[in-house]
């Protein structure tokens, strides 16, 4: 299933690379041309010009000689063309590509470079292998930033176990360190525990690959149970792997092999082993440090276990400190002037709904809130978005009248329930999504279907055929009203088209357009008005996870098995982004309020933020222990929070890029989260069949965050769940498979009623 | 030894599987392809387990693990996406195992009639599970009664029912009541029932309905299966409301809603008594309404012979705490009422009569108790707590029914001073101090004068004193024989007995209303739990006790009534109870009924106007009536 697997590349390829950038190809069905669109490919999105720095030669060289050994000669034609390099530029690069080419490659640099191979790949569609051998080579890079020696071949990456030592000895390396560690002050002990886990790993890889099979089980046998409960899951895996014709196309061991694991140690923790190994002449596990491992030295404390645990977890290690320095724009932006017609006119504009007005008399300017701007807001026009129609304003205007009549939640206020059970839902339901006005609700279902309902009195009307169409008075005033089939109306709408488990399902903030994507690797929109589906858009090629809309419509993300996420625009068949650096599959994705920033969740443990101008990942999150499903931000834009299989939620500061708050409480995965409108509360739907609601507010403010822990990121968590935990609420066996608070902050959970 | 994680297929399997297909397999290549079949298996075992993860669900699917296949380029595993789990059998001969695989007949499946189960539309129901955050406050309960949908068995039961309560037929609603009070699989419709009876309030005007009500109030409040919790309070109030509103079929004073409050002050005391724990403060909030009614001058006499009903039912306490301290201001309205002899008071003051015995019964057995409970602690409790515990087993035994059961001598333990005093003004009982027996039994003689008295000069030849338990074993210790009970009797009260001088033939003639025959439970508010008591003892030791009664000859103890003996002519009666009325009047309290039998009246159901003091034709019920009650007032005519 992993996505470097040869026979399905050839699928990819005939997506990957269509060359022409077909910007308009589609038919303009969103119908607001945007100000200006996102660069509508991943091309452009880095620079362009300027010479190629030294390491992006190596690496160009690098890919040259991958192809050249596949016999891919036109390929390698057009990238030294594309490229501008020279034969013996490469020639000479190559010589000295083994040895030399130490140097740091930043994100910055490798995603150019991915946009560069993108460039050439697309000259020559057969040579697909390429863009994806260069996803890990890039991750493989992106992950590399001490000053080890780079291996810049692509072969050599591959066979990175090829060194070994004796097999019998192994063992006793590993038990020599596990001894040295285990007699060194506690302090330190801690932080050289973290060795554990990728040295066994990596340790036994080498054993596999080496065909030690014997050797191999014996030492898993000797010191798996070693390991930190957290990592069971990867380590069932492991143990199951006994030849070096398995390392083969495994995920999890690819990650290994071309990720670095990256620890975080104080510097005299750091001295102590260097120490040791260095006396004991220890030369296998400091070979395996120096490949493997990426030790993030920081001066200080070492931490404490708890704070340790807190952080690990992840496929890879934690995220480094410098990853999480990025500046991220995080404020929300500025609400458009609307003018809001005074509240003697309340009655008529509640009563239609939809339909223009022009009304002249009184009218009240409001968002004298939103007036100041936010310091860590984004530029207006950061990032294009579309303009607002005259429908989008009257459904602005609706949002500030509701949001008047919002109950103010706390703790002494908790929100009412609703629940929406499904009934019947024998064919599974797997994903749910109310609009945000909480009018409709969208089903997507295991059996391929995508159901819509109308939450309201008000029925699901098609538009008429275009024949009828063409015989309604256009100039009337309720054109929108006469346009409508009443024939065709009916509670629920189900959109066929397609062919796998519908995992994901968004409805556009203007609720004429639905989003849904699925196993069968497509994303698809669906028209709301016709209830037909518009677009397919293909990409992903393999399940697609989950799939959201921006909170300004025209873009979403989608994410899935192929360990990318990728940003689109409704009117573009191609992404404009393609969000690469998961190790693992790509569960879940959301955008950051104001629609800059997109974050992910992963099978890999990790949470990374990316930014939607330029592709780069902002944050990476670490400290979940098991794949996590649901990710929310809070409606300030400072906040994240993500629940995983683990049953924790896990509260980040995104400005700082710290974790800040862990509630515990849930029996199983949660899968979908929710804060109240105003963020005082934090909403949890698990598969335990319960909601459990948080106090978000007390969770963030307790959180002292002073110039030290910024900087360390070493946070100290309270464990205050249980005070948190303002309320447990059972359904009857429905697992809440999702949240959503009504604009007036009434919880809507959603769910299928489970009856064995 | 190792620790099997994994299935393993064995190498003689995979070496039979090749034979199968023609191959034949060295011992090498087997054990090969056993382990990386092994693997891959793994693989696709684990790789199927996203897609459950992501379907939400906890069962791995044949589909799921076809799906992590497909990806993985390998040819799907087809016919094993059954529901059902397939039979894995062996066969005896040679050692075989394997998986049923039956053909099925698709014409047959194609045109069978029976449509599968399961294919029902996909359907989206709301509904609010939490309010405000709250919603499972019940304890006792994982599934919180709001998110629990009624089925149609329970909707079924709901209907039949109440249609079966409310409506015509007597012994339907016998029978539904019956189940009701020893259903346990009704728990989810009590919300619904508790709605019901809510709605007493808009059938004000139907006694019979009410009557009704009440009597589903009974059942619910007695079937054991039920936890009512917060449902009390709506029913107490439910209940309130017949004991005290001045219901719309009072205005028709052929009406008996009199019986009706007695009833439900009656079923107020049972609630209270056994569900009284389930709310905080109830005991106070009933004891503030009654007062409140009671110190209303506004509000009809029927208004105000319930709220003595109440406090009767609600125990001595009750009595002493609220009505005792508020009779000298009550007093003076009732006795205008009473002293008004125009036509048109005529039936202001037939009401004035009812409250007047209502709030007599209720004093009476105020003094009864405290005397009592005097007795109790002045003879120390080795004598009185065997009887006691005597007699609540008698009560148990014999009135499993609506009769409270047996009163406490101490009141419930609320923390009546803390409540009262945050209770506000306009509570007499704020200021409350006990008054000794003697005194009280002095203001009470004021009031009522001879009346008063004479209760309790006759009551004990019917079982004595009102309290089951305590006073018996005295009794029994004290007077083998049964012919003077009453000397031992009175000689217990001597305060009682000395002041007093009155001739028992005066006031004598049975004051109930004969019990309605339908409703066995239904006793006269007054009698209230000494009813069930003291019958359910008198009636073990009747048999010595009648003739004794009859003869009454232990009156003679008594000094001559002052009065004399009425002319008893039948139409006319009149009579008069002396009592010194504070210096007002000094002839006592005249009871004169002076109405002339009149045709309507022998046409009335008798009850009607049975409170009309003393009904002539009465003593031609049996005996036997008479020794259950305790109003032992009659006539020996």
């Amino acid at each position: 299933m992993a996505a470097v697997q040869d026979g399905q590349m050839e699928l990819d390829a005939e997506k990957e690379t269509k060359p022409e950038i077909l910007s308009d190809g589609t038919s303009n069905l969103s119908g607001n041309t945007a100000s200006g669109t996102l660069s509508s490919s991943p091309l452009t999105a880095a620079p362009a010009g300027g010479a190629p720095k030294m390491e992006d030669q190596q690496t160009l060289i690098a890919v040259l000689q991958f192809l050249k050994r596949n016999k891919l000669t036109d390929s390698v034609e057009i990238l030294r063309r594309e490229a501008g390099l020279g034969e013996d530029q490469e020639d000479s690069q190559a010589t000295d590509g083994s040895g030399g080419g130490k140097g740091d490659v930043d994100g910055g640099d490798a995603n150019s470079l991915l946009s560069r191979v993108s460039i050439t790949s697309a000259a020559a569609p057969q040579s697909v292998i390429i863009f994806h051998s260069i996803i890990f080579f890039y991750s493989y890079r992106f992950g590399k930033v001490g000053g080890a020696d780079d291996q810049p071949d692509v072969s050599v990456v591959l066979s990175a176990y090829s060194q070994q030592g004796d097999p019998s000895l192994y063992q006793v390396y590993y038990s020599g360190l596990k001894n040295f560690i285990e007699s060194v002050l506690d302090c330190h002990r801690a932080e050289l525990s973290q060795l554990f886990y990728p040295l066994f790993v990596h340790m036994y890889l080498e054993l596999v690959y080496n065909n030690h099979e014997n050797e191999a089980k014996a030492f898993f046998e000797k010191f798996s149970g070693d390991q930190e409960c957290y990592y069971q899951d990867d380590l069932r895996v492991l143990c199951g792997l006994t030849k070096k014709e398995h390392l083969k196309g495994n995920e999890v061991l690819l990650d290994f092999r071309t990720s670095r694991f990256v620890l975080r140690i104080s510097r005299d923790s750091y001295q102590l082993l260097k120490r040791h190994l260095q006396e004991r002449h220890n030369n296998q596990i400091w070979n395996i440090i120096q490949e493997h491992l990426y030790i993030d030295i920081f001066d200080g404390m070492p931490r404490s276990k708890s704070q340790i645990d807190s952080m690990s977890g992840s496929l890879a290690g934690e995220g480094k400190r410098e990853v999480n320095k990025a500046k991220v724009f995080h404020g929300l932006l500025k609400e458009p002037e609307i003018e809001v017609p005074l509240d003697d006119e309340d009655d008529e504009a509640e009563n239609e709904e939809g339909k223009p007005k022009k009304k002249k008399t009184k009218k009240d300017s409001l968002g004298s809130k939103s007036k100041k701007q936010d310091p860590n807001a984004p530029q207006q026009n950061r990032i294009p978005l579309p303009e607002l129609k005259d429908s989008d304003k009257l459904d602005k205007i609706m949002y500030m009248k509701e949001s008047t009549k919002r109950i103010r939640l706390g703790p002494e206020n908790l929100p009412s329930i609703c629940f929406y059970t499904f009934l019947n839902a024998y064919q599974g339901l797997t994903a749910v999504d109310f609009t945000d006005d909480s009018s409709l609700l969208a089903g997507g279902f295991a059996d391929s279907t995508v159901r819509v309902w109308s939450v309201t009195p008000k029925k699901l009307r098609k538009v008429k055929s275009a024949a009828d169409l063409n015989m309604i008075d256009k100039e009337s005033d309720d054109v929108l009203e006469r346009i409508m089939d009443e024939k065709t109306a009916s509670e629920s709408k189900i959109l066929y088209g397609h062919s796998g488990p519908v995992y994901g399902v968004s409805f556009s903030p203007d609720r004429n357009y639905l989003l849904s994507s699925s196993e069968d690797g497509t994303v698809r929109l669906w028209s709301l008005l016709t209830f037909t589906c518009l677009v397919g858009y293909k990409g992903h090629n393999y399940p697609v996870w989950d799939t959201q809309f921006s909170p300004f419509g025209y873009y979403f993300v989608s994410g899935g098995h192929d360990r990318v996420a990728r940003l689109w625009a409704t009117d573009h068949y191609q992404p404009l982004r393609i969000f690469a650096g998961h190790l693992a599959d790509v569960t879940c994705t959301r955008f950051h309020p104001n629609s800059n920033y997109v974050a992910t969740g992963s099978t890999d443990r990790t949470i990374r933020l990316w930014d939607v101008l330029n592709g780069n990942c902002v944050r990476i999150f670490t400290g979940h222990k098991g794949p996590i499903h649901s990710l929310a931000f809070s409606p300030n834009g400072k906040f994240l929070a993500s629940g995983s299989t683990d049953g924790r939620v896990l509260l980040w500061d995104i400005g700082h890029g710290l974790m800040i708050g862990e509630l515990k409480g849930h029996t199983d995965t949660i899968y979908s989260l929710k804060f109240s409108r105003d963020g005082e509360i934090l909403a949890s739907g698990s598969m335990d069949n319960t909601v459990r609601l948080w106090n978000s507010m007390k969770a963030f403010d307790e959180v002292e965050t002073d110039d030290f822990t910024a900087t360390t990121g070493h946070i100290h968590l309270p464990d205050n769940s249980q005070e948190l935990l303002l309320g447990t609420y059972h359904s009857k066996s429905t697992p809440v498979t999702h949240l959503h608070f009504t604009r007036r902050n009434l919880l809507l959970a959603a769910g299928a009623y489970n009856s064995q | 030894i190792e620790e099997r994680r994994f299935a393993e297929v064995p190498r003689e399997s995979i070496k039979l599987m090749a034979e199968s297909t023609g191959v034949e397999l060295s011992e090498e290549v087997a054990a090969l392809l056993a382990e990386d079949v092994c693997y891959r298996l793994r693989e696709a075992t684990q790789n199927s387990s996203q897609f459950m993860r992501h379907a939400k669900r906890r069962k791995l699917s044949v589909e799921d693990f076809n799906r992590a296949l497909r990806w993985s380029n390998t040819e799907t595993v087809c016919g094993y996406g059954a529901q059902d789990a397939l039979p894995f059998r062996p066969l005896k001969e040679g050692e075989l195992f394997f998986v049923e695989d039956r053909e099925i007949n698709l014409v047959e499946l194609a045109l069978a009639t029976n449509i599968p189960k399961g294919c029902a539309e996909t359907m989206v129901r709301v509904h609010v599970s939490y309010l405000d955050g709250k919603g499972n406050l019940e304890p006792q309960g994982t599934v919180p009664t709001a998110v629990q949908s009624l089925s149609e068995d329970l909707l079924k039961y709901y209907q039949q029912i109440t249609r079966a309560i409310l409506g015509e037929d007597p012994h339907l609603m016998k029978v539904a009541l019956i189940d009701l009070q020893s259903n346990s699989k009704i728990a989810a419709l009590l919300p619904y029932f508790v709605y019901v009876i809510s709605g007493v309030k808009s059938v004000s005007h139907d006694l019979d309905q009410l009557n009704r009500l009440l009597h589903m109030v009974k059942s619910l409040v007695q079937n054991p299966y039920l936890y009512l919790g917060s449902y009390v309070r709506s029913l107490v109030s439910s209940v309130m409301y017949c004991i005290l509103e001045p219901l719309a079929a009072s205005i028709n004073p052929l009406n008996d809603h009199w019986t009706l409050r007695d009833y439900a002050a009656l079923l107020l005391s049972h609630i209270f008594w056994t569900h009284g724990d389930l709310v905080s403060g109830l005991y106070h909030q009933i004891l503030l309404s009654l007062q409140k009614v009671l110190s209303d001058p506004v509000r009809p006499l029927c208004s105000h012979y319930g709220a003595v009903v109440g406090l009767h039912a609600l125990g001595w306490k009750a009595v002493e705490r609220v009505l005792y301290p508020h009779l000298p201001a009550y007093w003076a309205n009732l006795q205008a009422v009473l002293d008004d002899y125009s036509v048109s008071n005529a039936q202001v003051k037939a009401d004035g009569h009812k409250v007047y015995g209502a709030i007599l019964v209720a004093v009476e057995r105020l003094l009864k108790m405290k005397a009592l409970s005097l007795t109790l602690a002045a003879e120390g409790s080795s004598a009185g707590l065997p009887g006691t515990t005597t007699g609540a087993v008698g009560f148990r035994e014999n009135s499993p029914g609506l009769s409270p059961p047996p009163e406490p001598l101490s009141e419930p333990p609320l923390g009546i001073a803390s409540h009262l005093q945050a209770g506000g003004a306009g509570c007499q009982w704020e200021e409350w101090t006990p008054v000794s027996l003697p005194a009280m039994y002095c203001e009470l003689y004021s009031f009522f004068g001879d009346s008063l008295a004479v209760r309790f000069s006759t009551d004990p030849p019917l079982g004595g004193a009102p309290p089951p338990g305590p006073c018996q074993p005295l009794e029994g210790r004290k007077e083998p024989a049964s012919s003077a009970p009453n000397l031992e009797n009175t000689r217990k009260m001597p305060q009682l007995t000395a002041s007093m001088n009155i001739s028992p033939r005066q006031d004598g003639s049975p004051r109930m209303e004969p019990q309605p025959p339908s409703l066995a439970a239904t006793v006269p508010g007054r009698s209230l739990s000494r009813s069930s008591s003291s019958s359910s003892v008198s009636r073990s030791r009747s048999s010595s006790s009648r003739p004794g009664r009859s003869t009454s000859q232990s009156r003679d103890i008594f000094p001559k009534s002052r009065f004399p003996l009425p002319q008893a002519g039948p139409p006319a009666f009149s009579f008069i109870i002396g009592g010194r009325q504070m210096g007002r009047r000094c002839l006592g309290r005249r009871f004169q009924t002076s109405f002339t039998p009149t045709p309507p009246l022998t046409t009335l159901p008798p009850r009607a106007y049975a409170h009309k003091l003393p009904v002539i034709g009465r003593v031609s019920k049996p005996v036997r009536r008479w020794t259950c009650s305790h109003y032992s007032l009659h006539l020996p005519l």
